[in-house]
């Protein structure tokens, strides 16, 4: 399984990830993959270590085992190392010892094409909802300081605010563009959260609880929503969600996560009569 | 809307030519040696250190203390290379004339200083920009601490004259004589607007966005490191030219004189303006000066009534008075005089971006 499958549907594929903080083994050999014009979802109780496969996927953690592909090109690889090689827990520790480690950071990984939303929101507070979106477009920004500085790229400086207002139309807050961001409802800075990723151009859209504080309206209106954005923007979703309507409405495919491990794979019918994935839901049945 | 802009410009220019216009009248009318024209004079160039300054700390959330250093190097710079050549002998009377032997015109020296600054910058912020927070201002602080003791160097006194005075460089009233402080406000109005230009470009908003939240700005594809070492040099570019139109406001220049105390008087001012304000910077830092030098200068005065004496009023009690002004203004005007807005966006309500795409 180590061998590097260039599939050409294969958006992400995950091998084999482990991550360790301290003594913690917050994701045990977790592997998975995402297809392209797929809705995968990543579900599992609280603390089970989606977000944590997020962060490992995205840069902002080194996975300490394991390696992350995108569209079938290597962007985190590792092994053990140092202080790691003694207290690591988890398995296949000397699976990846022969490849080279490979570490991007987040603003590399979004330029290559994945981009995220928070789990807690994180807009940019002091910029109004369209500012948040025009930033977005900075990473594909070809002048330099000085170009931008003297406005010698007004040309591009057109097309960036265009392009902010279009995403910010197609996501229904046209209206809202010049408030601040922070002032607007929950449901919206959602929203306006994924209008942000979008912004970046990306191929593959991670999406950290979208639905968390929405009302089961809001939350169908979210589902319609990634659907026909995903199908605009030809993209390919990977999210993380807890509203199992949701999930089991849009998903193609859905893994479940409990304690970093990976307990179930599968489409939304076979993972709703999975019996280990009710158990880790409800628990145990000990009679 | 387009007829709008068009005569907002034409007000906003009319506005600027008068400010320069009465400034000019201003030193015609009292004489260079007044104090008005003095205040005019280091008001003009601690705004634009404040605003370099405010470019770091209020724009891009790096809380750097190391402009004092920076202003130090471009001081240096710009004196270094103008002084006549004819009085380089008495100057460097203790280390043989020294090692330059050419100098330049006023204006390419000035811009020598902002680049000499820059590069000290570039090489200081490669270790420097990796902390975060305190430690950054720390570490900041610590650079400029040891600018001042490199260039008093005995070694290299050769090219600083070590710890003795630079002197006979061109200063504002020799280059200028009458003009002071128009000079003063040309050259410091040219960087205040190229420091506003890039704020407002897409470098700009990205520079906010690392403000706002350094781990979003990351994942919307903002290399923080990049955009951090480019803040940090063209802020310091900008103090090193303010560093050296100081030195020429000062008519000599020491090494001895650009202590850590000058770098928390420009926060000061940042602070009082507002942090993320340029014009708040400018304002803030023309009331600074004014009160220091100027109109609270009677605190330090011994002062009699009649028979009676004033209490309290002695060398240095200005500098009581003003950390109780700084204590009131953290304590109740968090955001300074102008909080994160323009002067020109006061009148709209919803002035941030209200430019869009139309």
């Amino acid at each position: 399984m180590s061998e590097i499958k260039t599939n050409d549907t294969n958006v992400l594929r995950l091998t084999d990830i482990t991550m360790q903080f301290g003594g913690v083994v917050a994701i045990n050999n977790l592997s998975l993959e995402v297809n392209q014009g797929e809705i995968v979802a990543l579900i599992g109780p609280n603390g089970a270590g989606k977000t944590t496969a997020f962060n490992c996927i995205t840069g902002v953690y080194e996975p300490t085992n394991g390696a992350v592909y995108f569209h079938g090109k290597p962007i985190a690889v590792n092994h053990p190392q140092g202080k790691m090689k003694k207290t690591y827990g988890g398995i296949n520790g000397d699976k990846y010892v022969s490849q080279k480690p490979v570490v991007y950071t987040p603003d590399k990984i979004t330029y290559m094409g994945i981009a995220r939303t928070f789990q807690n929101i994180r807009l940019f507070k002091s910029q109004t909802a369209f500012e948040n979106v025009l930033i977005a477009t900075h990473l594909r920004c070809k002048s330099n300081f000085l170009t931008a500085s003297f406005r010698l790229n007004m040309k591009e400086e057109r097309a960036m605010r265009k392009k902010a207002m279009d995403l910010l139309e197609i996501v229904g807050l046209a209206n809202e563009a010049n408030e601040l961001a922070t002032s607007l409802p929950y449901g919206k800075q959602r929203r306006l959260e994924i209008a942000r990723a979008l912004a970046t151009d990306p191929s593959l859209l991670l999406l950290d609880e979208p639905a968390a504080g929405m009302n089961p309206q809001e939350t169908d209106e979210l589902g319609e929503f990634i659907v026909d954005i995903k199908n605009r923007f030809n993209l390919t979703v990977f999210m993380i969600e807890h509203h199992m309507n949701l999930v089991m409405d849009i998903s193609d495919r859905i893994y479940v996560l409990d304690f970093g491990k990976q307990i179930a794979e599968g489409t939304p019918d076979e993972i709703q009569k999975n019996p280990v994935v009710i158990a880790a839901y409800l628990g145990v049945d000990e009679e | 809307m387009k007829k709008n802009k068009n005569l907002r410009l034409i007000l906003s220019l009319a506005a600027i030519a008068a400010i320069y216009a009465g400034a000019w009248a201003i030193e015609q009318v009292n004489g260079s040696k007044s104090m008005v024209v003095t205040v005019m004079q280091k008001g003009a160039v601690y705004a634009l250190i404040a605003v370099s300054m405010n470019l770091l700390n209020g724009f891009t959330g790096l809380f750097s203390l190391g402009q004092a250093g920076f202003m130090l190097v471009g001081a240096y710079s710009y004196a270094i290379l103008t002084i006549p050549m004819a009085k380089r002998a008495a100057v460097y009377q203790y280390y043989d004339g020294g090692v330059v032997q050419f100098t330049i015109g006023l204006i390419p020296a000035l811009l020598v200083a902002g680049i000499v600054a820059a590069l000290f910058a570039a090489l200081i912020g490669l270790p420097v920009l990796r902390l975060k927070g305190d430690y950054l201002a720390i570490a900041t602080l610590g650079f400029a601490e040891i600018i001042r003791a490199f260039i008093q160097w005995d070694a290299i006194g050769p090219l600083t004259n070590g710890s003795n005075l630079l002197k006979t460089y061109p200063t504002l009233k020799t280059a200028m004589p009458g003009n002071t402080v128009l000079f003063t406000f040309i050259i410091v109005g040219i960087c205040i607007g190229l420091i506003l230009l890039l704020i407002n470009s897409t470098y700009g908003r990205a520079f906010k966005a690392i403000r706002d939240d350094e781990i979003a700005a990351e994942a919307m594809g903002i290399n923080l490191f990049k955009h951090k070492q480019m803040a940090f040099i063209i802020s310091s570019f900008f103090a090193g030219i303010g560093g050296a139109l100081l030195a020429m406001y000062q008519g000599t220049l020491q090494a001895n004189g650009f202590k850590s105390a000058m770098t928390y008087e420009i926060l000061l001012i940042v602070v009082i303006g507002g942090m993320g304000s340029v014009s708040g910077s400018v304002i803030a830092s023309f009331l600074f000066i004014a009160c220091s030098e100027w109109w609270l200068r009677f605190l330090d005065a011994e002062t009699m009534l009649g028979d009676f004496k004033v209490p309290l009023l002695a060398p240095g009690f200005r500098m009581v008075a003003f950390s109780v002004v700084i204590m009131v203004v953290v304590l109740f005007f968090r955001k300074g005089i102008m909080g994160d807005k323009e002067l020109w966006e006061l009148g709209s309500r919803r002035a941030k971006g209200g430019r869009s795409i139309k």
